[in-house]
């Protein structure tokens, strides 16, 4: 069953765009939000990777997600090359910032470790917003010819993304690597004494979680056709944001990301159509995050068991 | 140095002094929360939003000076933060869970929800209190006619660095003398011992925390007549908290004063010499620069010293 699960939600996923065929549906809306969808599991993926399998727990990936999405949108802009070449760029240039990050912010630990990293994004907003020369400043940057005016092929690229990044997290995971990391996590100096070089280990989870995030970025700013600082670097739509879905799917955990992306995409939709509540979104999101803190702290899917024998009673298991 | 460019200088300076001190009251209550619970409190700006809001809403409706609502703020706060302490941050300490930074991104959660409460309420337009000294100021050529240069002291502003340092004269006073204070000190230095002496360290841990609520609420009422003010004013006095507290020193209330002087000497410097916009930038500079050269903050640097002698 669990071998046989990533590729069966593939194809799932992979037909998604047949809605367009079913009749009264508005596709390109739904399309819309099965790209949101994919984006942010992506996303939440690369948290998962760098917070949850090793513990230090990131508030700042709209850093590594602006940065990539700039890394393509300045392609475009200054050098007139195709914003999809930011894909490729994103890996060298959301690396190298990550490695510059990391040995700042790695000498810190755990929620100190966490608000370095808000500060970097703060910053990195700043500094966006003030180098009017170079990245446009507050105006931003557009993508005057969009790719395709359909989103199937928007999707589909995403789609291989996560794809690409569910099978990496996972190879590192199963990995020698990837067991460093929750070693890592779960006791530093213990990891440290047993000869784990942990700051070398967890510059590699740094970096390889901000050049996911990065690829989410430089996607987004073809996408989307637009972006600007407040935007990108957002705290609490990205960073926030991509804690929430993780921590509401499941804290290390393969679905986790996936499952916390369906819900907080669909969610936040929803609650966006429905008027009067509109606007406190990010109050019933605020309220949710404490909720499934308290209660499930391990997430929808880290704590299933738990949820299974609450939604049957007296059934012992 | 001609006389034009000393006088830019000392007015930076000054007013970063000034801001300093407002600072170092919002540093304050992070670092002491920070030395009792050994979190960060991410909502404590948000917190100071409340306050600011509390502080505006008297003075739209009945005209109360924001000075003056620092009586109501200040204890309003206090219990906002007993409340939160108790019914959300301590039933997730015993929640056993991955990631022990649970608390943290709980704070985040509650932030959210004030500042997004705050915009429903209030909409997110920008707004001033109006008071009728917000544009008074002293000038040294009043006091001193033939001096060469020019300073000023904005009358807002100094006085409410006045009752800032006044409040953290109490809270020093009420941290060294009163029992209370002193059961809060013993739970920053080893909760263990302080339970084995007969502290209960469950209540010092909700005092605390409404103790740096209030703090940083009398911080909002303060801020109110020299800011503008709008819902999501806080998110960036979180920021300021937090480098403070690593600049002073983790958990370290001499330090959280320092470190506060430092970094709003220090913004005022940056938006003077390079630009307004820059000063949040000059913050996480200094910030990264600690991190890297004092990694112990202030409170280190005066350690050394004392032990050196």
């Amino acid at each position: 069953m669990t071998r046989r699960l990533p590729p069966l939600v593939l194809a799932l996923l992979a037909a998604v765009p047949a809605i367009s065929l079913v009749p009264g549906v508005n596709a390109n809306y739904w399309l819309h939000n099965f790209i949101l969808v994919v984006m942010w599991s992506v996303i939440g993926m690369s948290w998962n990777l760098l917070s949850g399998y090793c513990g230090q727990v990131s508030f700042g990936h709209a850093a590594f997600f602006g940065i990539g999405a700039y890394t393509a949108g300045l392609l475009y802009a200054k050098l007139g090359l195709s914003a999809w070449w930011g894909l490729a760029a994103a890996v060298p240039v959301v690396g190298l910032a990550a490695l510059v990050i990391g040995f700042v912010c790695l000498r810190l630990r755990g929620p100190f470790f966490a608000l370095a990293t808000i500060a970097v994004g703060v910053i990195l907003r700043v500094v966006a917003e003030n180098l009017t020369g170079f990245t446009g400043g507050d105006l931003g940057i557009m993508i005057r010819e969009r790719t395709w005016v359909e989103k199937t092929w928007y999707y589909y690229i995403i789609l291989a993304l996560a794809a690409g990044t569910f099978w990496f997290v996972e190879r590192v995971v199963a990995s020698r690597l990837g067991y460093y990391f929750v070693a890592i996590r779960e006791d530093q100096d213990a990891a440290e004494s047993l000869g784990i070089d942990t700051t070398r280990y967890k510059t590699i989870a740094l970096v390889l979680s901000a050049v996911l995030a990065g690829f989410a970025g430089a996607f987004y700013m073809n996408y989307m056709g637009y972006i600007d600082p407040k935007v990108v670097f957002a705290l609490h739509d990205i960073s926030v944001m991509a804690i929430m879905v993780v921590m509401v799917g499941g804290v290390a955990t393969r679905w986790g990301p996936v499952v916390g992306a369906v819900i907080m995409i669909l969610l936040a939709e929803l609650i966006r159509t429905i008027p009067k509540i509109g606007v406190a979104h990010h109050t019933l999101f605020g309220v949710l995050l404490i909720v499934v803190i308290i209660f499930l702290p391990n997430g929808i899917v880290g704590d299933a068991p738990k949820l299974r024998r609450l939604l049957r009673p007296g059934r012992p298991s | 140095m001609t006389a034009a460019k000393i006088e830019v200088l000392l007015q930076t300076l000054i007013s970063g002094l000034l801001l300093g001190g407002l600072y170092s009251l919002i540093g304050l209550g992070m670092t002491i929360i920070m030395g009792v619970m050994k979190i960060i409190n991410l909502a404590h700006g948000e917190l100071m939003m409340v306050g600011m809001y509390v502080a505006y809403v008297l003075f739209s409706w009945a005209h109360v000076d924001p000075y003056l609502s620092i009586l109501v703020a200040a204890p309003l706060l206090f219990v906002l933060g007993v409340a939160l302490q108790k019914y959300l941050i301590n039933p997730v300490l015993k929640v056993d869970a991955i990631l022990p930074e649970n608390q943290v991104i709980l704070t985040v959660g509650i932030g959210m929800v004030l500042a997004n409460l705050a915009t429903i309420v209030f909409k997110s337009d920008y707004r001033t209190t109006p008071v009728e000294y917000a544009t008074k100021a002293w000038y040294l050529s009043d006091y001193w006619r033939t001096s060469p240069i020019e300073l000023s002291l904005s009358f807002p502003w100094t006085v409410s660095f006045l009752f800032a340092v006044a409040i953290t004269a109490g809270l020093w006073f009420f941290l060294a003398r009163t029992d209370t204070g002193k059961s809060i000190r013993a739970t920053a230095q080893d909760k263990d011992a302080a339970l084995l002496m007969g502290v209960n360290v469950e209540r010092m841990r909700v005092v605390t925390f409404g103790l740096g609520s209030a703090l940083v609420g009398a911080a909002g009422c303060l801020f109110l007549p020299i800011y503008y003010l709008y819902p999501d004013v806080g998110g960036q006095f979180t920021l300021t908290g937090f480098v403070i507290t690593i600049l002073g020193g983790l958990g370290s209330t001499f330090g959280a004063i320092i470190g506060g002087l430092i970094l709003g000497v220090f913004e005022s410097l940056t938006a003077t010499y390079i630009g307004m916009g820059w000063a949040p930038v000059g913050r996480f500079v200094i910030f990264v620069a600690v991190l890297i050269f004092v990694p112990g903050g202030v409170a280190s640097l005066l350690r050394r010293r004392r032990l050196g002698k």
